[in-house]
């Protein structure tokens, strides 16, 4: 049985590290929506797939956090990305395959995929 | 329809997230000789009136207000009585919750567990102004993950460290795996 003593390894190797994850105003939010109709959609692993990324990556100013329904059932699982400078994007039946290119193309280099966002999927 | 009962805890757990709870108790208990699985969530949320309570195992009630019916607990309920199995909520204004969902084991129609490690590891990480206490048991085996406890050796509740998010899914892997073969 895996006990918690590893942890105490683990809050060593922290300490002296600052908490770069507490709210603050130039980070880019990531939110999932896991209302009942997103969770049944797949919204579970895509929310999993984009906090690893994050973690894998030590992007510290990101932040993934969950929302419950944002009204647009049809287009779930649904993930908005707000961009420090106020810009939203809204990406819609998002897979955990498409987790990659959005973190790595948009919240690191700045360009939206445009073709997994609902105004792609709506000329679709 | 949900896919896997994981996935309805989960659902059902956010309800007990939007009722503002600091406390969500969750247990995953199966009995083979009763061939019975059953699921308890518990809450210390803002709790449902009576008449509130009669009216959230159908659909269409709901107090949120970007769609006309809740379908959570409908579904919930559904998943646990297609299995011959029971279904009942408990709640009381200011005090809280418990949803309690009961699945025949060997029934057909009962939906695999699924993930229950990615369920718990999304609810801890991502609520971390919360407590979670979690069992796992499978007749006489079982294993909890008690937050207050992760935060006390920690001294933060910084879950989203790469380091103890990693930690928290490999203790729930390592440990779902050793309570149990059931039938998952
Ligand atoms: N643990 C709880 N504490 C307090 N109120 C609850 C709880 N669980 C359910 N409710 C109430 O019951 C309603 C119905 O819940 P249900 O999960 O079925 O639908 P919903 O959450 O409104 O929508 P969704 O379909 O996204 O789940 C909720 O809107 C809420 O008012
Ligand atoms: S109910 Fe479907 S997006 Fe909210
Ligand atoms: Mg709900």
């Amino acid at each position: 049985m895996k006990s918690l003593a590893e942890l105490k390894a683990i809050r060593d190797r922290m300490k002296g590290q600052v908490d770069v994850r507490e709210e603050n105003s130039d980070a880019t939010r990531i939110v999932v929506g896991m209302a009942t109709c997103g969770i049944a959609a797949g919204a579970r692993p895509v929310l999993s797939a984009f906090s690893t990324a994050v973690q894998e990556r030590t992007l510290e100013n990101v932040a993934v956090v969950q929302t419950g329904c944002i009204g647009l059932c049809q287009y779930e699982p649904i993930v908005e990305v707000y961009k420090a400078n106020g810009e939203k994007t809204t990406y819609v039946k998002v897979k955990p395959e498409m987790v990659d290119e959005i973190i790595d193309q948009h919240i690191i280099k700045g360009n939206v995929v445009t073709k997994y966002t609902i105004e792609a999927s709506k000329l679709g | 329809m949900m896919t896997e009962i994981s996935l309805n805890i989960l659902d059902v757990a956010q309800n007990s997230v939007r009722a503002e709870a600091s406390l969500i108790e969750i247990s995953v208990c199966g009995d083979t000789k009763k061939d019975l699985l059953t699921v308890t969530i518990k809450d210390d949320g803002c709790g449902m009136s009576e008449e509130q309570v009669k009216n959230v195992t159908d659909p269409f009630f709901t107090t949120r207000t970007t769609r006309k019916i809740g379908l959570g607990i409908p579904f919930f309920k559904q998943s646990a009585e297609i299995t011959g199995g029971s279904f009942e909520i408990k709640s009381e204004l200011g005090k809280g919750t418990v949803t309690k969902a009961v699945y025949v084991l060997s029934s057909i129609d009962r939906m695999p567990v699924g993930d229950m490690s990615q369920t718990i590891h999304s609810l801890v990480t991502m609520n971390t102004h919360i407590d979670f206490v979690y069992t796992y048991e499978v007749d006489e085996k079982s294993f909890t993950l008690d937050t207050r406890e992760l935060k006390e050796i920690l001294g933060s509740s910084d879950f989203q460290n790469p380091e103890v998010s990693g930690f928290i899914m490999d203790f729930l892997r390592e440990n779902h795996g050793e309570v149990s073969p059931l039938a998952q």
